[in-house]
């Protein structure tokens, strides 16, 4: 209610709902593309098998298409 | 409190149960791994749920009782949504108690396997849309688009409870059979279940109904890009494109998947954009007018390229444009209907419906309507899907729910979106692009002859307003461009064109939406060939010997060759469409339905004998009941297609007829003008009718083994199936798409955890 009392207070709270949504859509889709998927990975490796060395960006992803069967796509 | 018993776990997690709130650890020393909140409904959520409830029943009623001269598009989406939601509250929860019975304490495959690249537990909202992006194709769209020749009843009522009774459950299912057998496959999990024989038959007619399926997806894309120069420049560039995002995720920027997704779909919005202007010049037209067959040879030498070349290069990248285009059309298109909520002229079912003799596919309501629309009713693919990367990602048994049937219900209604759509062109346009070229004819003055004497409601059409039509949208010719795709194009055109920039971009939209159906088949073709080539090594390697070597998927000669025999075969069916005499789309549509709904029948016969085994014999129904009926409608339909005497609807009938004509002496019969014309429809009516019987003797097979397998283990009280051992898990993650009050708090747990971890000198 506090925040509603002056204007201002209202654009400060209709930006922080866009900044929220706009965050909330950038994630969902550098997440649903794998953006993250190469940090995840190390992430990942750090944790199972501590001390083994990563690869690197670009063989991960080398790798990942050579492992990864091709998703059929439906009709 | 109280300590609940876990019988026949091999794992001993602890559960607790205090008010309601039901907790499962699997280590005392981490917050728990799973929490049920299991107190009964509040009065406020009854009182929810009786509203949707409500809402939905006269949505319902003002779709089928309320007869005037047109219904609001709007009633047929909050039909849709309020039984979706309530199906998805009620019926698929009882479904998770009763048969499913998810454990929080078990791994997943995602949790055991994980390696951070095919194997990944991966956030529930974002594994909804890979699935969802992986099932929903332009099935959905032209299904439903074809059946509307039959009324708008039918169709949304078959839609709608299909799906929350038969295509969800089938998805659903399955995705669970799946996540407990390490994500095996159907064609795997059928050897094991079913035995050899069944599990032979399921994997030969696996790969053919793959086969039929890319075969006449592709003869919907030739006949949405002929004699459109703007559709076959705007198609062709995406290559182009496609290659570039490769490169450049390859060479340049490797892992910035969605910067140059977001590069790549600004040059493909440049492509539909620039096809206008090159068909508006006289080279344009020159050289991006193709005739169907030359189309239909680019298509194979694109599945053959697509099948060979590395995926990062061409599929994969392919593949991040068809999913934004995807997500954001569907959203799109949505918008567009609640925005303009158009207006629905046409009648709720047809005497085609009552008398089988439409000019779009021949046959009456029962079955062919429910071969029509497989996608977004009840779809055979899905079960591929649900077997193959889902169940590799899923973090948590208990989001199966939301992600596979959650998902089939968010493809219904794209299938729903796209028959509103259909309906809201002209009926008499309708048919003038609907009916196959043999009955128009090829000129405005013959299709509007035609159409006037189909007996539909309204002004008859003039040919002028036929010409009109076909400009308003940038086409030379809107006749006989069956497929049910560009009639979507029109729709979507006059829909969106409705919100967004008026009649000066109706022409935009409906290449947009050309560009955006072609670009979804052109990823079920090349992914579909993909996949079908290493079915075929993989069976070939399996017969041992010399043949052994058919298992390196690197090996060059054994990829091109089985890429050839793969192609070949899909190819030639949809080259035996394109060339056809009778239509094409009319005869071979309903082949492309009876084929999916088959391969449901042999993904639900293996689920159902799953339940059997299980012992949950008082649960079997849940399967059995959409099983029976699918496969009384693929055995009619097929019944039809191989003994009817109707020459329209079975095939060795028309294959007589053809015989009879040609034996005596005559030059021209039915709509074949000429002898060569003649022979390819003996020879294409022989295909069609072999294809059919081979179809429902692979399904009886397997139904036939399922059967002996379930009366075996009836009589000994249940047998073993192949699940694999359960390995107790340690990740937390929220069920449905937003997370309950007690998954919150127990999220609060694991990231405090979380942080005390890394402040102790963890990463």
């Amino acid at each position: 209610m506090r925040t509603f009392s002056r204007p201002g207070g209202v654009a400060r709270a209709v930006v922080r709902v866009v900044r929220r949504v706009g965050l909330g859509v950038r994630w969902y889709v550098t997440t649903l593309l794998g953006d993250h998927d190469y940090v995840r990975y190390v992430e990942h490796l750090a944790r199972v098998h501590p001390g083994a060395e990563p690869e690197s960006v670009r063989d991960y992803w080398c790798s990942r298409h050579a492992v990864a069967e091709v998703q059929a796509r439906c009709c | 409190m109280a300590d609940i018993d876990v019988d026949g776990a091999l794992i001993e997690p602890h559960i607790e149960a205090v008010a309601g709130l039901e907790r499962t650890w699997t280590d005392r020393t981490s917050p728990p791994v799973g929490v049920i909140d299991r107190s009964p409904m509040t009065p406020r959520k009854r009182l929810l749920f009786a509203v949707i409830a409500l809402v939905g029943a006269i949505s319902w009623a003002m779709i089928a009782f309320v007869r005037g001269e047109s219904v609001n598009a709007v009633w047929f989406v909050l039909a849709a949504v309020c039984t979706y939601v309530v199906a998805y509250r009620f019926y698929a929860r009882l479904i998770e108690y009763k048969v499913v019975r998810p454990r929080a304490y078990r791994a997943t495959p995602a949790e055991t396997y994980d390696n951070g690249k095919d194997f990944m537990p991966t956030d529930r909202r974002v594994l909804f849309g890979h699935h969802f992006a992986a099932i929903a194709g332009a099935g959905p769209l032209v299904g439903p688009v074809l059946a509307a020749q039959m009324g708008y009843l039918p169709g949304t009522i078959w839609i709608i409870f299909g799906a929350v009774l038969a295509g969800a459950v089938q998805d659903y299912l399955v995705l669970t059979l799946s996540v407990r057998r390490g994500g095996r496959s159907l064609g795997q999990m059928a050897r094991e279940e079913l035995g050899r024989i069944g599990g032979a038959a399921a994997l030969i007619g696996v790969y053919v109904i793959m086969i039929i399926v890319i075969g006449i997806l592709g003869l919907v894309v030739v006949n949405a890009l002929a004699k459109s120069p703007w559709g076959v420049f705007s198609i062709t560039m995406t290559i182009p494109i496609a290659l570039f995002m490769g490169v450049y995720l390859r060479m340049l920027r490797p892992g910035k998947v969605s910067e140059v997704s977001v590069i790549g779909l600004l040059l493909l919005l440049l492509a539909i954009i620039s096809g206008g202007w090159v068909a508006g010049t006289a080279w344009g037209q020159d050289w991006f007018t193709l005739s169907p067959v030359t189309i239909a040879w680019c298509l194979i030498a694109y599945g053959f390229a697509a099948s060979i070349l590395p995926v990062w290069l061409l599929l994969a990248p392919r593949d991040y444009l068809s999913t934004f285009m995807k997500v954001g059309t569907i959203i799109l298109l949505a918008v567009g209907i609640l925005v303009v909520r158009p207006e629905i002229h046409a009648p709720a079912v047809t005497s085609f419906a009552i008398h089988g003799n439409g000019p779009v596919f021949a046959g009456s309501l029962f079955p062919f309507l429910f071969i029509t629309i497989a996608c977004g009713a009840l779809s055979g693919f899905h079960s591929l899907i649900a077997s193959g990367t889902t169940p590799k990602m899923l973090e948590k048994e208990g989001q199966a729910r939301i992600i596979g049937y959650g998902g089939m219900l968010t493809e219904s209604f794209v299938a729903v979106m796209a028959l509103v759509t259909a309906l809201v062109i002209d009926q008499n346009l309708y048919f003038v692009m609907n009916a196959p070229a043999a009955l128009t004819g090829g000129t405005a003055e013959t299709a509007a002859t035609y159409v006037n004497t189909l007996g539909l409601a309204g002004a008859p059409i003039t040919p002028a307003d036929i010409s009109q039509a076909a400009a308003n949208v940038g086409e030379v010719s809107i006749i006989a461009r069956t497929g049910g795709a560009p009639t979507l194009a029109v729709g979507m055109s006059k829909v969106l064109s409705g919100v967004f920039g008026g009649s000066s971009l109706a022409a935009f939209w409906y290449h947009f939406a050309i560009m955006f159906e072609a670009l979804f088949i052109l990823t079920t073709v090349d992914a579909g060939t993909r996949v079908a080539r290493f079915m075929l090594s993989d069976t070939i390697g399996n017969l041992g010997g010399v043949a052994k070597r058919f298992r390196d998927p690197s090996w060059r000669v054994g990829a091109w060759f089985c890429s050839a025999i793969v192609v070949g075969c899909w190819g030639a069916i949809m080259l035996m469409g394109v060339t056809d005499p009778l239509g094409g789309i009319n005869t071979l549509f309903p082949l492309f339905g009876i084929a999916n709904q088959l391969l449901a029948a042999i993904a639900l016969t293996v689920v159902f004998a799953v339940l059997v085994k299980r012992g949950l014999l008082r649960w079997a129904w849940v399967a059995g009941a959409p099983l029976v009926w699918d496969l009384v409608i693929t055995m009619t339909a097929s019944y039809q297609k191989v003994f009817s005497s109707n020459a329209k609807i079975g095939y060795w009938a028309q294959h007589q007829a053809f015989l009879d004509a040609k034996a005596s002496g005559a030059q021209t019969f039915g709509s074949a003008a000429t002898p060569q014309a003649m022979d390819a429809v003996i020879r294409n009516t022989f295909i069609q009718g072999t294809l059919s019987i081979v179809f429902a003797a692979l399904v009886l097979v397997v139904v036939g083994a399922a059967v002996a397998v379930c009366v075996r283990s009836v009589r000994v009280g249940g047998s073993p199936t192949s699940e694999d051992p359960e390995l107790p898990s340690h990740l937390f993650a929220p069920s449905g798409l937003a997370a309950t009050k007690a998954e919150r708090d127990v999220q609060a747990e694991w990231d405090v955890r979380g942080r005390e971890h890394v402040s102790a000198g963890g990463r």
